[in-house]
């Protein structure tokens, strides 16, 4: 395919300028010094005024993690990391709490403008709401996550209006030390693996969502990520409960500056769905890949899953990804109520020398539970990338069924693009269907599109968007057009 | 295989064995091996389902131990009239892991040779293979000189393990087929007793070469085989396989089929028959080394009592093996609540311009198929028995050799019999 090739050429000398969210942010940092101990522990549990039960909860988590050992089942390879070689606590600098825009550090907001958050309207930072009418669409709140500790979080009034509560984790251990207590670690146990044991004892901050009996969120809620300080890994956690009969969405969305050394990122996010309840985490992962060498990136090691407790319970997972070095992901439901509902949706894009092992794993426990699973994956470059998933029907998981479609697309000869389902069923009347294909975009596609008048670059992106369409439908608006911009800016330099 | 991480059990039962010294770098290296990573317990990747811790607790005996002779030609006999053996097709027999002339009656078209000297043994670095490579002493090379059709034979194993002693059998085979060559082979095992048969087969087909492969495992119901199946398959020339796992409380059949030159085809089929509390394993690496290759797998399992049924099979497509067409389908049947499969279908894909595909169900008889045998006056047991043998029936029509495939069929109707009964 010369015109491939021409094409890619060219592309490939635009070089590595296509990160578009590659710049550093200069904020006085407040860090611990580098290196993980108790004392470490202690100083995050102490900075962060953290009540006695957190801190043993953490060190507890420490004690797990000292004696376990990195996973090496993923098909990923990495050089040793050091552990200690890292700070474990940043924080801004802390000043009085920004109740207006003026005191929002100006650095800060800079960022926020190039990210392009829609922090709608940054009077929204000064807890200004806009007239009614006035938005095009539905208000998102913003619980903006800055390195490690929640800056500004919008729409507060708003949600508790509804008695919604959305904010920092850190605070609400501080406010609703009950419902934190009750739920934290009750998904992803201290010692559940290598990476969650990690987050346990020292992560930082994250987002704290909890919504009450019967109320439906009245708005999409969202955070933004970025890891902002040199060599400081993020260990952000989320703990959402939705109760009885409620319903959330939430948008996670990540960016990260240009940076030469590989930083490790290790979040836990744990989702609680009641009774008929419902909750949709929607993720669009654009952290830093590393250059076109394969030279620094982020590492994304993430231990993410949902418990639908309740009866008809619903837990949706979104995610495109397109960032990091590494991604080590496999957003997973547990479908203990009879009649729970899990989905997974994923497209995964890697190019250059990317790397990523990504999946899910549903777990049916309560009778006719159902699960579906769509992947997309998409090779280019140097890189690799793996579906990983596990589907497991429990003995008295009667009528659950399970269906699964994974598609992986190659770009060029040189990536690689790997499936590994693993399949359990210990009930008769389980059902569980599995497809997977793999195949490189049709040259009769190609065809088609250049014929009339498409560039060899727009007729792959739109094959390409159209291969992911089943994932991207899924995402709220606001996302589904970022995500389709990524996939077209993660492609460059390899899609002919 | 990749996989071996230091977390096995010991397999000094089997080291114990080894006599050493004789300088043969095979054996060293699966020493070393098994010294390093033990017998694989499950959560090794590559054992991920099926474990062997229990064979670490057992002190089995090796070979010779002699081998009841009216037994011998009982359990022979027996498979004859079960089967319908052609009573003129050719054989080779194994007795206890030793070959055994007087009970063959080898081929034309066939060169036979026995397992000579150590330097034969190939070497391979799965933990089946290792075991195998440590105790091996004794196995046949079939040669089929190029161009020739050698017709059908029979290659059958018969260990009879005496009252009271654990046995383990390690036969090292190895099937050569030369440029055009053809060959079919029925490879059966059966026995009696407590024992361990652990035969290893190192298949080579030369360019436009055919074998056929069709195996049926029917050990006794408390015995253990682990059996490695390495095949080698030159430009259009093919393997085409069929393994239907009838016996054994713990089996494992594994393949590793590289595919050399283009135009080479792999068919590694199999079914998977299971009651009680047994436990089989089918597993296979097939691996496109050459543009322009096929590769084809279908595999069934029907579980029923408290049996696990185990598949993993990986497909690995090479950067040089473009235009490669690859596909497999696993199915599973659960015929019992207490009945489990555990499958791990697996694409590791390294070139663009390929079709590789796979699909999986599980799930358990089709309600509404019988309700429409049972409304049209069908018996409940026999409308199962028509469903169970039309789900099988997708995977065994695949062989290509008409009378082995008879043999098959057979196998299955015998087991569903004696599984009613």
């Amino acid at each position: 395919m010369p015109a491939i090739a021409e094409t890619r050429d060219a592309v490939e000398t635009l070089g590595q300028s296509t990160y578009k969210w590659g710049f550093e942010t200069e904020i006085e940092m407040d860090m611990a010094p580098k290196g993980l101990t108790e004392d470490t522990i202690r100083l995050i549990s102490q900075r962060k005024q953290e009540p006695e039960w957190l801190l043993e909860w953490r060190l507890k988590a420490f004690q797990a993690w000292q004696a376990m050992t990195e996973p090496t089942w993923a098909k990923v390879s990495h050089p040793p990391i050091d552990f200690q070689d890292a700070h474990y606590y940043a924080a801004p600098k802390k000043k009085p709490g920004p109740k207006s825009l003026e005191e929002v550090d100006p650095e800060l907001l800079r960022t926020y403008e190039k990210l392009g958050i829609p922090l709608h309207e940054q009077a929204m930072l000064a807890g200004v709401e806009l007239p009614e009418g006035e938005t095009a669409r539905p208000p998102v709140a913003v619980d903006a996550v800055f390195d490690s500790v929640s800056v500004v979080t919008t729409f507060r009034e708003t949600l508790a209006k509804a008695g919604v509560i959305f904010c920092p984790i850190s605070e609400a251990v501080r406010e609703h030390p009950e419902l934190v207590r009750r739920y934290l670690g009750s998904v992803v146990p201290v010692a559940d693996n290598f990476y969650a044991a990690l987050n346990s004892a020292v992560f930082t901050d994250g987002s704290f969502v909890y919504v009450p009996k019967g109320v439906r969120c009245p708005m999409e809620l969202s955070t933004y990520f970025r890891i902002n300080a040199r060599n400081t890994g993020q260990f952000e956690r989320t703990l959402i409960v939705v109760e009885d009969g409620a319903s959330v969405s939430y948008l996670e969305g990540c960016t990260a500056p240009m940076r030469d050394e590989n930083q490790l990122h290790a979040a836990v996010v744990e989702l609680v769905a009641m009774e008929d309840s419902s909750i949709k985490y929607s993720t669009v992962q654009n952290w830093y890949p590393g250059d076109e060498q394969g030279r620094g990136g982020i590492y994304n090691f993430v231990t993410k899953r949902g418990a639908c407790r309740g009866d008809r319970s619903k837990i949706s997972w979104t995610q495109v990804e397109t960032g990091s070095a590494i991604t080590w992901k496999y957003p997973s439901c547990i479908l203990q109520g009879d009649g729970a509902v899990g989905e997974f949706y994923s497209v995964a894009v890697t190019n250059n020398h990317q790397q990523a092992d990504t999946g899910t794993k549903m777990i049916h426990l309560g009778r006719n539970t159902r699960s579906t699973i769509i992947a997309k994956t998409i090779s280019a470059g140097h890189s690799d990338s793996t579906y990983r998933g596990l589907v497991r029907m429990m003995p008295k998981a009667a009528g659950a069924r399970n269906f699964t479609q994974c598609d992986s697309l190659l770009i060029g000869d040189q990536c690689g693009a790997h499936t590994v389902p693993y399949i359990e069923s210990r009930n008769l009347s389980a059902k569980i269907e599995h497809e997977a294909t793999t195949s490189k975009i049709s040259e009769d596609q190609l065809f088609y599109c250049r014929q009339r008048g498409l560039s060899e670059e727009d007729a792959v992106g739109l094959i390409v968007n159209g291969f992911c369409k089943d994932v991207l439908k899924e995402l709220p608006m606001e996302f589904a057009v970022e995500a389709q911009k990524l996939l077209q800016i993660s492609l460059e330099g390899s899609v002919g | 295989m990749n996989a071996i991480a230091p977390v096995g059990v010991s397999a000094a039962a089997f080291l114990n064995r080894y006599a050493g010294g004789e300088g043969n770098a095979t054996r060293a290296q699966a020493a070393d091996l098994l010294r390093k990573a033990g017998l694989p317990r499950a959560g090794v990747e590559a054992w991920k389902y099926t474990s062997l811790r229990t064979l670490a607790d057992i002190a089995f005996a090796g070979a010779p131990v002699r081998a009841d002779a009216a037994a011998v030609d009982a359990l022979l006999a027996e498979a004859e009239r079960a089967y319908a053996l052609d009573a003129g097709l050719s054989r080779a027999v194994m007795v206890n892991g030793r070959f055994a002339p007087g009970l063959s009656r080898l081929p034309d078209g066939v060169s036979v040779a026995r397992f000579a000297a150590d330097a034969d043994l190939a070497p391979h670095d799965d933990v089946a293979s290792a075991l195998n490579a440590l105790l091996a002493e004794d196995g046949l090379t079939l040669t089929v000189a190029p161009g020739v059709d050698a017709g059908r034979m029979a290659l059958l194993s018969v260990v009879v393990a005496p009252d009271g002693v654990a046995l383990s059998v390690h036969p090292r085979h190895r099937i050569v087929l030369g440029a055009g060559a053809r060959l079919s082979v029925l490879d059966l095992s059966v026995g009696r007793g407590d024992y361990l048969n652990n035969p290893v087969l190192d298949v080579a087909v030369a360019e436009g070469g055919h074998l056929i492969h069709a195996k049926l495992q029917t050990e006794d119901p408390v015995a253990r085989h682990l059996a490695v199946v390495h095949a080698e398959v030159a430009g259009d020339a093919s393997y085409d396989s069929f393994t239907l796992t009838l016996g054994a409380a713990l089996a494992r059949h594994e393949v590793h089929a590289r595919l050399t030159a283009e135009g080479g085809i792999v068919h590694v089929n199999g079914a998977q028959l299971l009651d009680g509390r047994q436990v089989a394993d089918l597993t296979s690496v097939i691996t496109h080394a050459a543009p322009a290759c096929n590769s084809r797998q279908t595999v069934k399992n029907v579980l029923a009592g408290h049996a696990r049924g185990v598949f993993q099979g990986k497909i690995l497509v090479e950067r040089v093996a473009q235009k490669t067409d690859g596909y497999q389908m696993n199915q599973a049947l659960l015929l019992s609540d207490t009945a489990e499969i555990d499958a791990k279908p697996e694409l590791e894909i390294y070139a663009d311009d390929v079709r590789c595909s796979h699909g999986a169900t599980v799930g358990a008889l089709d309600a509404e198929q019988l309700f429409y045998l049972r409304s049209r006056g069908v018996a409940g047991d026999e409308a199962r028995a028509i469903l169970v043998k039309a789900f099988l029936h997708d995977a065994v029509e695949l062989m290509g050799d008409e009378a082995l495939r008879a043999v098959l069929d057979r196998a299955v109707e015998t087991w569903w019999n004696r599984k009613d009964a």
